[in-house]
């Protein structure tokens, strides 16, 4: 099979990894080395395809034969799509000459299982080996890594990867069991927590040998440094996760306390939501109809919300209403439910406050907070801060504003905030939610910025 | 009313002058900064000048340094009479807060520019596209077209040179080209378009790349085009696919919707499957911890 089908088969099989991040790597570049890459910066996406997600990485599997029956993916064993599998010396090269034109920020490598999971997981990792240690390839590597593989050769993925990763894909093994049976959840959370304890260690490491002064970290190149630095070996930064949404029928609270535990006990960097999309090949056990992409954009705000905002996981849903609003924003709908905290005065309300009110991000907090040691904030200074006045309005006090008092109060509050009904007429034979217009909000899917 | 002309000119000979001006107490009002020659004249202009001896000390805060130094390279006309006023109110206003007032008209002003500038070299770390020209001795030579909005290839120089240290290249510009060797970056005087190196062939491979990674299930244009102004497309080769994958994805999303569902398949034989439902003995396996 030419080189070119190839690419195309499995990059079409690894596109429903929603993980793009090429951010939070140890900072090394390629001065004095022999090869090319860098990282440490804040990532770069180097393009964007028509589905509004970001290209960083070139993505791909290293083969689509797997062996398990995961009914929610392209790849599973019942699927008849064509199979393909790549030579360890292609990635490499595609890896290789695809970054020194600038296409990519490096490589995101995952495969499809075959023989048995140590198996997949050397072969994963001889394409990451190649690259560092033939070529001297500074550049981001994230590795998908399988919590059924043997601690050795995790620690030998984490030592060639900038991140590396394992998916949950469900929050539940009760989904797990009807959807994926080969996957394990206990497992996988095992997996992640001796991952973490690596990436603690690695560190602890980093800050001790940059308390004796030296950069000498990332100058490098990998195999010199292990030598030089005697016990130091390196090892990835940070590991992130992907679940599934829509898939099987847990709601948005379910989802969100497993995401909360993940970041909590196991410090995972990101989760990532994947709204179920369909598959060229569906499978018998799926819902035919895929959760409309506002679900995955809430889901990836109320994210943001627990990790920036000093939101607590219960506040954001009730066991009356497990999912989230697919109307409002999930700050809104709580301010809406908890209208006692406000109005919030913007020259003397706290941070924790301020954070809390509607249209404030996190940077204009900060602006405010900032801006009010020397004035008095008017309404007028938060329009120059291009604030949403009309989403604010209502919830804070300023210098020359206090909100009407049955304003606050009042029901109509919420229908004030809904989007206007037209959007919601457009109706198409099938598949409506594919093809509703984009709310203006979308357009920062998956950055989640409120 | 002091004239002072910036044609050409940046962000050191703006430096010189303003100390120049403070020194002698010339408020902002009282200067005209202009980049477009021949509107006064010549009488009574004066040209900025990185050899001028600077004959006053002026002390700003060093993040205001670092911020004036990315604005200057933005292409607003403005540029020069903002950062003069800001200079002046923080010395000779001493309004000392004024950098953290973020509500204050000139400071948003100074942000806007010195995002609009950052957000460029980033595009530019982006959307830059090297092309194989050949080789010299055993370095590959690499050679990319690129039209930055805002003078910025200095700035945006540094990024290239640490992550592309093993090869040549050059990156060439309207504005301004600048060159690595292995060895020591180098500038030239811009160029024209008709200067851009030809296609390369591993664009092909990049293109198919292009088109497999894009799900025509979850279609979202808007969102592609904030992030990828169409500004940016001529210079990238995938850009020309744009057109026929959005076309093309409703077509495919409904042969998707339409598609018979296939059956399962039996397990086949596999040890390691097997080891696998022996480690879950017992039933089915359970969830961990208190989520359910």
């Amino acid at each position: 099979m030419e080189l070119e089908r190839k690419l195309e088969i499995l990059a079409d099989a690894a596109k429903y990894d929603a993980s793009c991040a090429s951010s939070g790597g140890a900072r090394k570049d390629s001065r004095g080395g022999k090869g090319v890459g860098s990282t440490g910066g804040a990532g770069i996406c180097h393009s964007y395809a028509p589905d509004g997600r970001c290209i960083s990485l070139l993505k791909v599997l290293l083969t689509n034969a797997c062996l398990y029956d995961c009914h929610y993916c392209i790849n599973r064993r019942s699927s008849n799509v064509q199979r393909a599998r790549f030579t360890v010396e292609e990635v490499v090269g595609l890896t290789l000459e695809f970054y020194k034109r600038n296409y990519i920020e490096g490589l995101f490598l995952s495969s499809g299982i075959i023989q048995s999971a140590d198996h997949t997981m050397e072969l994963v990792v001889s394409v990451a080996r190649q690259l560092r240690e033939v070529h001297d390839f500074r550049g981001y590597i994230h590795l998908k890594t399988i919590p059924e593989a043997s601690p050795a050769l995790i620690e030998l993925a984490g030592k060639y990867a900038d991140r590396i990763s394992i998916n949950i894909e469900l929050p539940t093994q009760k989904g797990l069991n009807a959807l994926a049976p080969e996957k394990n959840l206990e497992r996988t959370q095992d997996a992640m927590g001796w991952i973490r304890e690596k990436i603690d260690e690695g560190r602890e490491r980093r800050r001790s040998q940059s308390g004796r002064g030296g950069s000498l970290e990332g100058t490098l190149a990998p195999g010199l440094e292990r030598k030089k630095l005697g016990k130091a070996v390196p090892f990835a930064t940070g590991q992130s996760t992907q679940m599934l949404v829509g898939a099987d029928s847990s709601p948005d609270a379910v989802l969100l306390e497993r995401a909360d535990l993940l970041y909590r006990d196991y410090r995972l960097r990101r989760v990532y939501y994947s709204g179920f999309s369909p598959i060229p090949e569906p499978s018998v056990r799926l819902p035919v109809k895929p959760p409309p992409l506002v679900r995955e954009h809430r889901l990836y705000q109320a994210d943001w919300l627990l990790r920036f905002y000093g939101f607590d996981v219960r506040e954001l849903t009730s066991p009356e209403q497990p999912d989230l609003d697919l109307q409002l924003d999930p700050k809104l709908a709580w301010a809406l439910k908890n209208r006692a905290w406000f109005p919030a005065d913007v020259n003397r309300a706290p941070r924790e406050v301020l954070l809390r009110v509607p249209g404030l991000g996190v940077r204009n907090v900060e602006r405010i907070l900032s801006a009010r040691r020397t004035t008095r904030l008017r309404l007028a200074d938060l329009v120059r801060l291009r604030v949403p006045m009309r989403k604010v309005l209502p919830f804070i006090v300023a210098a020359d504003h206090h909100p009407a008092k049955q304003g606050l109060d009042s029901e109509s509050l919420r229908a004030r905030f809904l989007p206007p009904p037209k959007q919601l007429e457009l109706v198409f034979e099938r598949g409506p939610e594919l093809w509703l217009p984009e709310p203006a909000e979308l357009e920062t899917a998956r950055s989640g910025e409120i | 009313m002091r004239v002072v002309r910036m044609e050409g000119l940046g962000f050191d000979e703006w430096r010189n002058m303003a100390r120049e001006l403070l020194a002698e107490a010339v408020p902002p009002d009282g200067v005209l900064w202009m980049e477009e020659p021949g509107l006064f004249g010549q009488n009574g202009v004066e040209v900025a000048d990185q050899a001028r001896e600077p004959n006053g000390k002026v002390r700003v805060p060093a993040t205001f340094f670092d911020q004036a130094k990315t604005a200057a390279a933005h292409r607003s006309p403005e540029r020069w009479g903002l950062l003069y006023r800001i200079v002046w109110r923080l010395s000779r206003s001493e309004e000392r807060g004024l950098l953290g007032c973020a509500t204050d008209p000139d400071i948003r002003a100074l942000d806007h520019l010195v995002r609009a500038v950052r957000r460029d070299i980033h595009k530019m770390h982006a959307f830059v596209r090297f092309r194989r020209v050949g080789m010299r001795e055993d370095r590959e030579q690499y050679v990319s077209w690129f039209e930055p909005e805002h003078r910025i290839v200095r700035l945006a120089a540094g990024f290239f040179q640490k992550r592309f240290t093993g090869m040549d290249w050059s990156i060439l510009t309207p504005d301004e080209c600048v060159h690595w060797d292995g060895t020591r970056l180098q500038f030239t005087p811009g160029v024209e378009r008709s200067a851009a190196p030809e296609p390369d062939e591993l664009e092909e491979l990049w293109r198919a790349y292009y088109r497999s990674i894009f799900n025509p299930a979850r279609l979202k244009v808007k969102a592609m085009q904030s992030e990828m102004p169409k500004k940016y497309w001529a210079n990238l080769p995938e850009a020309e696919l744009i057109g026929e994958l959005i076309a093309q994805s409703r077509g495919r999303v409904e042969d998707m919707l339409a598609a018979e569902e296939r059956p399962v398949k039996p397990e086949p034989r596999n040890a390691y499957l097997k080891s696998l439902r022996e480690r879950t003995e017992g039933g089915e396996a359970t969830d961990p911890g208190d989520v359910s």
